[in-house]
């Protein structure tokens, strides 16, 4: 990480304005509220067929566009490249004699710096949004898709408005408002031109659809005679009947509305105030996005309909605002646009805050897999300019099992100094940062591996694979003796594969897929065994690789000959609750005789949630075995850990961690449960830092005794 | 049907929706609001009234002259000196309470766009359910501007502290009148 971004980090998290903000406004249960009654499962299915089917055939699409809208009286320029639209809008505003503009909300036109450019050419722009022009008046950024302004205060925005007004304000918002429009009023009369960007574009009809709460859009296309639209493809869709499903979800998703207060419906001219007819130019602006529509996985990313709904939920973003997190374009996606209609190299830093939870793939209305495409971009910026030494190093080290095993055991002896009660709590010299703010597991002086060959077990026909993962097998070798434990009831025999190694997560969300698909390959080998009915993980990052990522790391690297067998291993490998409650629900396993065990909160690991989709198991198991639950706010929220997250990002994993700490105090439970030894790492090393007595365990050991 | 629009319009806040079965009734509404309101013949509390189906019949010289500061002839000036901007939308969305416009005519935009209340008048029985429903009443082919107006003119870009009257109207009055049509 260059030194620069990492300051810029530093100062981030500094200022939480933006994080109390958004706090405050509780977006997850006001969007929940929006959506009621609405099966968003169908309404995003639509909308990405609709918008993954026109990025499909953007050309056609364009070009149909163009027709429509002149049919109707428009002029429409196709600009491909940001020079070609300021070059074509500034002859505009010479050949009219256009001096003063008013604008509307346009991400285009922040994407290609109009502004400035309109500014060099002696003419002046003023944003109209209110808080576009707050940004305008602070010669900042926006930090956000859909409200620009959120990191600044009402004091700084007072303090703004005082400047440009010359008067003195007061913070109150009501009145800071009033002042705005006032201010701005004057502008929408005065200027020779306005400006808008556009949510939709409708091929079919040539239609432009504008969505704006303050209605500062109807404003800058009413008085001006001269109305420029800049617009890039990506806003294309097919008919007229298209619009709708974006229309619905987008106001919701952006800011928990059922629609935006004005929708503005622009098909070719209007009449003007003198009578006569408006001068209506639209620019199709493209900028790489054809180029990102032929490729086959970045084509999913123009499915968005920039609600920004991947920032309101990142625990990321919030923390760092859209300044850190992006470059015109914030969060998750604009990670992804950055890279695309910048370059990739510049989302090259950007790309390292995304921790992988996945919580924006969950509820965005395109149904876009945003981290999935960050882990590409990460894949694509390992394949152009190689991994940096360190991580080399490492990989180099986990790509050979023998070696990495030796060295985990080698660490077990050497770490003896700095260990105590099972943790490591301060490393020295350049390792110190490690254990700032959490302690670190002891290696394990007997690894799972060894122990397992100890356990009594039943012999049995039926035989269940466990797959232990790095941090069970060397660091808490007990939460799979407890798995043991739990399928030895149910009789079955548990094995143990000598030759399984590190599950790739590590590799592949760093971005480093060759080595990924060597330890695919690698557990595809030791772990494909016809004796066995399940292959069981109690880390779900481990099961999601076997179950998910095998086979797609494996295509990604032209390993094709593999799959088969990957699928197979796919199609036996089970989380443990998931596995356990199925024993259950057979009746081979029984929770019976519960004795009340307290009370204990549980924590969601994103893989597990996620890509799993197992909240109710564990829950169940807890309950059934005597605990009582008393549910965390933000449950679901990652506790910062994120794999290799916490080493990469040391700080905002530190701050994350923070917040998941409150959430658990403030159930005042003795215990905190999770299904993830990353999280029990985690969530344990932070509580012990803290000195706390809360006991943080893995389900596994928490119900073995108590399941018969 | 038109419970849940009003339901819906009103939950947008600021919004009021009132329904009357004849023009007559309707008017004297309006006429009662405008005076409520302090209209009268000086720069900032002119009431403009676009031109509007409802109009037909009126007198509106009658009117005018009765009313001291409404105004038919909406110009640019007399639309940015008006406290009241009245206007005649096409069709009502249940769902959202959401009211469409054809905004096409300049004098449409100017009556709805600047005031700080706006009195939307529509005939009872042009409710739809939906915003897909609406889409297949009006139509890009039809009206070169289609305007969908929900609730005031709002914000929530200070701390996400919602703020209203940014830079269109802060009430909105929607009038059903039956007798235009009102069957719902």
């Amino acid at each position: 990480m260059k030194k620069d971004f990492k300051q810029s980090i530093t100062k981030a998290l500094k200022n939480q304005n933006l994080a109390g903000i958004l706090d405050r406004w509780n977006y997850p249960a006001t969007r929940a509220a929006a959506y009621a009654g609405i099966d968003f499962e169908a309404l995003r299915n639509q909308i990405a067929e609709i918008k993954g089917s026109a990025a499909g055939r953007l050309e056609e699409l364009a070009e149909q566009f163009k027709k429509s809208a002149e049919a109707k009286g428009a002029k429409v320029f196709r600009a491909n490249s940001p020079q070609a639209a300021k070059d074509y809008i500034t002859k505009l505003c010479k050949e009219k004699g256009v001096q003063k503009i008013v604008k509307s909300k346009s991400m285009a036109s922040e994407e290609i710096h109009l502004n400035d450019h309109l500014a060099k050419n002696g003419i002046r722009a003023d944003e109209t949004d209110l808080g576009e022009w707050i940004v305008q008046l602070a010669h900042q950024r926006p930090s956000h898709m859909v409200m620009p302004a959120l990191h600044l205060t009402k004091e700084e925005v007072a303090d703004l408005f005082s400047k440009e007004t010359k008067q003195p304000m007061s913070n109150d918002i009501q009145k800071l408002v009033k002042v705005a429009r006032k201010e701005l009023r004057g502008k929408y009369f005065e200027a020779d031109m306005g400006m808008s960007g556009a949510n939709i574009a409708i091929a079919e009809t040539g239609t432009l659809v504008i969505c704006t709460n303050e209605g500062n859009a109807r404003l800058s296309g009413l008085l001006p005679k001269t109305h420029v639209i800049l617009v890039g493809l990506e806003k294309l869709v097919a008919n007229w009947t298209d619009a709708a499903p974006i229309l619905v979800a987008l106001p919701k998703s952006a800011t928990s509305q059922l629609i935006t207060s004005y929708v503005s419906m622009i098909s070719g001219p209007s009449q003007n105030t003198d009578g006569s007819t408006k001068d209506l130019h639209i620019v199709l602006m493209d900028n790489k996005r054809t180029e990102m529509a032929r490729d086959p996985k970045f084509k999913e990313a123009l499915q968005c309909i920039r609600c920004a709904s991947c920032l309101n939920v990142c625990p990321v973003y919030r923390l760092v605002t859209g300044h850190v997190f992006g470059h015109v374009y914030t969060g998750g996606i604009g990670t992804i646009l950055t890279a695309w209609f910048n370059e990739l190299k510049q989302a090259e830093e950007i790309q390292g805050l995304c921790i992988q939870c996945g919580r924006c793939k969950e509820i965005c209305p395109g149904k876009i897999d945003i981290p999935e495409l960050i882990v590409e971009l990460r894949r694509r910026l390992v394949k152009e300019q190689g991994l940096p030494l360190i991580q080399k190093a490492i990989y180099s080290v986990v790509n050979n099992r023998k070696l990495f095993h030796a060295m985990l055991r080698t660490a077990s002896v050497t770490q003896k100094p700095f260990t105590s009660g099972g943790f490591i709590r301060h490393l020295p010299m350049f390792l110190s940062s490690l254990t700032k703010d959490r302690s670190l597991p002891a290696i394990a002086d007997v690894p799972f591996r060894d122990a397992i060959k100890k356990l009594k077990q039943p012999k049995s026909k039926e035989k269940a694979s466990f797959y232990a993962g790095c941090l069970i097998d060397f660091s808490y070798p007990h939460i799979g003796q407890a798995v043991v434990k739990v399928l030895n009831k149910a009789g079955i025999e548990v094995v143990f594969a000598d030759e399984q190694t590190c599950c790739g997560a590590p590799a592949r969300y760093g971005g480093a897929f060759d080595v990924a698909a060597n330890n695919a390959i690698d557990n595809i080998k030791a772990l494909n065994n016809p004796e066995v009915s399940y292959v069981v993980s109690a880390c779900p990052t481990c099961t999601v690789a076997l179950k998910h990522e095998f086979v797609n790391t494996l295509q990604s690297e032209g390993k094709t000959e593999w799959l088969p067998k990957a699928r197979e291993l796919a199609e036996k490998s089970m989380d443990f609750s998931t596995l356990v409650m199925k024993l259950v629900g057979e009746g081979r396993l029984s929770q019976k005789d519960a004795k009340n065990l307290g009370k204990l909160t549980y924590h969601d690991s994103c893989h597990l949630k996620r890509t799993l989709h197992a909240t109710e198991a564990p829950r169940k198991l807890l309950t059934g075995s005597g605990y009582e639950l008393s549910e965390m706010l933000e449950s679901d929220i990652c506790c910062g850990m994120g794999g290799s997250y916490t080493i990469k990002q040391p700080e905002i994993s530190a701050v994350i961690l923070q917040r998941k700490l409150e959430n658990i105090h403030k159930t005042a439970a003795g215990t905190v449960a999770m299904d993830c030894p990353g999280c029990v790492m985690q969530i344990r090393g932070g509580l012990d830092k803290e000195g706390s007595t809360i006991s943080v365990k893995h389900t596994a050991e928490l119900i073995a005794d108590s399941i018969d | 049907m038109f419970d849940l629009f009003k339901a819906k319009a009103e939950a947008a806040g600021n919004t009021e929706v009132r329904r009357f079965a004849t023009k007559a009734e309707a008017l004297d509404f309006i006429e009662g609001y405008i005076k409520k309101e302090e209209i009268k013949d000086v720069v900032g509390s002119y009431a403009v009234w676009a031109d509007s189906p409802f109009l037909t019949g009126v007198n509106t010289k009658a009117l005018a002259a009765k009313v001291p500061g409404l105004k038919f002839d909406v110009t640019p000036e007399l639309a940015r000196g008006s406290k009241i901007g009245i206007t005649q939308m096409e069709w009502g969305i249940a769902n959202t309470g959401t009211l469409a416009q054809d905004s096409t005519k300049a004098e449409q935009r100017l009556a709805s766009a600047l005031s700080w209340i706006h009195i939307m008048l529509l005939p009872s029985d042009r409710i739809v359910a939906d915003l897909p429903a609406f889409m297949t009443k009006m139509h890009p082919s039809t009206s070169n501007y289609i305007a969908l107006i929900t609730g005031p003119s709002k914000t929530a870009d200070i701390e996400r502290v919602l703020a209203i009257g940014v830079h269109g109207p802060e009430r909105v009055v929607i009038v059903c009148v039956d007798e235009l049509g009102g069957k719902n």
